[in-house]
């Protein structure tokens, strides 16, 4: 019972310093009593323009503006241009057929519930500079650098 | 009251004693101008968005989603108000939408859209008409601010270009075709074609 209330006290204080950390990190570090000028809001891409995929089992890009598009109970504005049956009006490829499986392979009339909330998976880029580096390497870098270093290495 | 009809009938049906005819042309012209003037200052006023949402189901529900969208705040400053898409220009489109306006009131008045939930319920119905309008119109209060004419398709995003130069310069399809909920949240489109 003591050795709970011991620890309970640095357990504590350490928790708080993790708080304090994050909103001083979300903050900038500017202090409590001050505003700073928000930064700039950077546009979304709609170049329409198709991004390679880093794997196979990527999720796609979307390349293009999704602004006020709708989905939820009563409708799913995506599916309206990637459906099967919309894609002669659409002119969008059709969402892969996956997207009609459900989790046994079975092959669904509509969508599947797994995939209604397509921004779960399928996001919209901005133009600007990532926040956080990126050191993925993809298969075929890893392969032709493999292939380039001379045997036994 | 036969008898009353005809008396009234004799009166106005006789020349004036007392007034003369120039007066009472005079006096026909101007009272004509003060009703017409009153009739048209009262349709300008229920032709504010100020009147649209002095009714709280307007205010709570089409306002508030109208100013998440495009329409309320953008890069140009040009705003959208409730009339500039549901209000004809022309008069006689005017009056009649008018009258199909007040089953709305009516529907307000006697509490048939009272609450969030009630609205929500009827909002299929009430879009349907909407649709239904601005398809009959080929989407002309849209075209009264987007004039294709003058669309420059080579700064449009693709996607956009592509459907505006084909279906839409064919004639085949409508903004409203395309366009669905650009102004306010979509009902349930369970059996809406092209959804
Ligand atoms: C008005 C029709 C339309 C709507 C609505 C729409 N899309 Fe698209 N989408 C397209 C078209 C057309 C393309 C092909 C590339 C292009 O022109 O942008 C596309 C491309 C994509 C791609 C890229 C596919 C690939 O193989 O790279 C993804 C992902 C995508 N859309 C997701 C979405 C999501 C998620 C939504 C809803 C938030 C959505 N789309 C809504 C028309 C639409
Ligand atoms: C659970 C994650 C997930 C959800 C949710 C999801 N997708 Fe996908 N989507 C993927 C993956 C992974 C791929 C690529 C592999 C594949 O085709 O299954 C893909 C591929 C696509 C493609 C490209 C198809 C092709 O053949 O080029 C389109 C378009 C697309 N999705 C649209 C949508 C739309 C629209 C929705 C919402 C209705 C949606 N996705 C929901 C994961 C998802
Ligand atoms: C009062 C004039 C006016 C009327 C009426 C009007 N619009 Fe607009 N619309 C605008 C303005 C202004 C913009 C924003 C232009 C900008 O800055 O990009 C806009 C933008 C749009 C966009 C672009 C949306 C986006 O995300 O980029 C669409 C689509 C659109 N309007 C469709 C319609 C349709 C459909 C109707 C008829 C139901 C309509 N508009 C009626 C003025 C109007
Ligand atoms: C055949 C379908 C179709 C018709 C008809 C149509 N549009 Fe569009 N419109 C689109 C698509 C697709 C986009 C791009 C995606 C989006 O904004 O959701 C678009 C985008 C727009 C934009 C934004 C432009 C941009 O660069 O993104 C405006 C403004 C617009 N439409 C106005 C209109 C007006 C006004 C009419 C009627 C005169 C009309 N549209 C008729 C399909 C259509
Ligand atoms: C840019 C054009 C535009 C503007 C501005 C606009 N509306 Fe609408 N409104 C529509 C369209 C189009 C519909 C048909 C339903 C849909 O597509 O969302 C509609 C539908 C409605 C409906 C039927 C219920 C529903 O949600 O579909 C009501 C009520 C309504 N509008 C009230 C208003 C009021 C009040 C305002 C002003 C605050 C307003 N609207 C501003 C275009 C507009």
């Amino acid at each position: 019972m003591k050795f709970a209330k011991v620890m309970l006290v640095p357990m504590l204080v350490l928790c708080f310093a993790a708080v304090a950390e994050e909103i001083a990190t979300l903050r900038n570090n500017t202090a409590i009593d001050e505003d700073v000028n928000p930064e700039y809001i950077p546009k979304a891409t709609n170049d329409d323009i198709k991004q390679a995929r880093n794997y196979p089992m990527q999720p796609p890009l979307i390349p293009h503006s999704v602004r006020g598009y709708e989905v939820n109970l009563n409708v799913n504005k995506c599916m309206s241009c990637h459906a099967r049956s919309r894609t002669n009006d659409s002119q969008a490829p059709m969402v892969s057929v996956t997207h009609y499986m459900d989790r046994d392979g079975n092959f669904l009339a509509e969508i599947s519930a797994r995939r209604y909330f397509c921004n779960q998976c399928h996001v919209p880029q901005l133009s600007t500079e990532p926040k956080v580096a990126n050191d993925f390497v993809d298969m075929h870098t890893i392969m032709s650098d493999k292939a380039a270093k001379p045997k036994g290495q | 009251m036969k008898a009353y009809f005809l008396r009234v009938w004799q009166t106005i049906s006789r020349p004036s004693v007392h007034y003369s005819l120039g007066f009472l042309t005079l006096g026909g012209f101007i009272a004509g101008i003060i009703f017409w003037g009153g009739f048209n200052t009262a349709l300008e006023v229920s032709n504010t968005e100020q009147f649209c949402i002095s009714c709280h189901e307007m205010r709570d529900n089409p306002y508030d989603e109208l100013k998440t969208t495009i329409h309320f705040s953008n890069r140009s400053g040009v705003r959208a108000t409730c009339p500039d898409c549901h209000v004809p220009h022309e008069w006689t489109d005017k009056i009649a939408r008018k009258m199909q306006a007040s089953k709305e009131v009516w529907g307000k008045v006697f509490g048939t859209i009272s609450t969030r939930e009630k609205f929500l319920e009827k909002r299929r119905e009430l879009a349907e008409h909407e649709w239904a309008r601005l398809k009959a119109n080929d989407s002309l209060e849209c075209r009264n601010c987007h004039d294709f004419s003058y669309m420059d398709f080579t700064t449009q995003s693709v996607r956009a270009a592509k459907q505006h130069s084909t279906s839409l310069a064919s004639g085949e399809k409508t903004c409203i075709d395309c366009h669905k909920g650009i102004a306010h949240h979509l009902p349930d489109m369970e059996g809406v074609s092209g959804w």
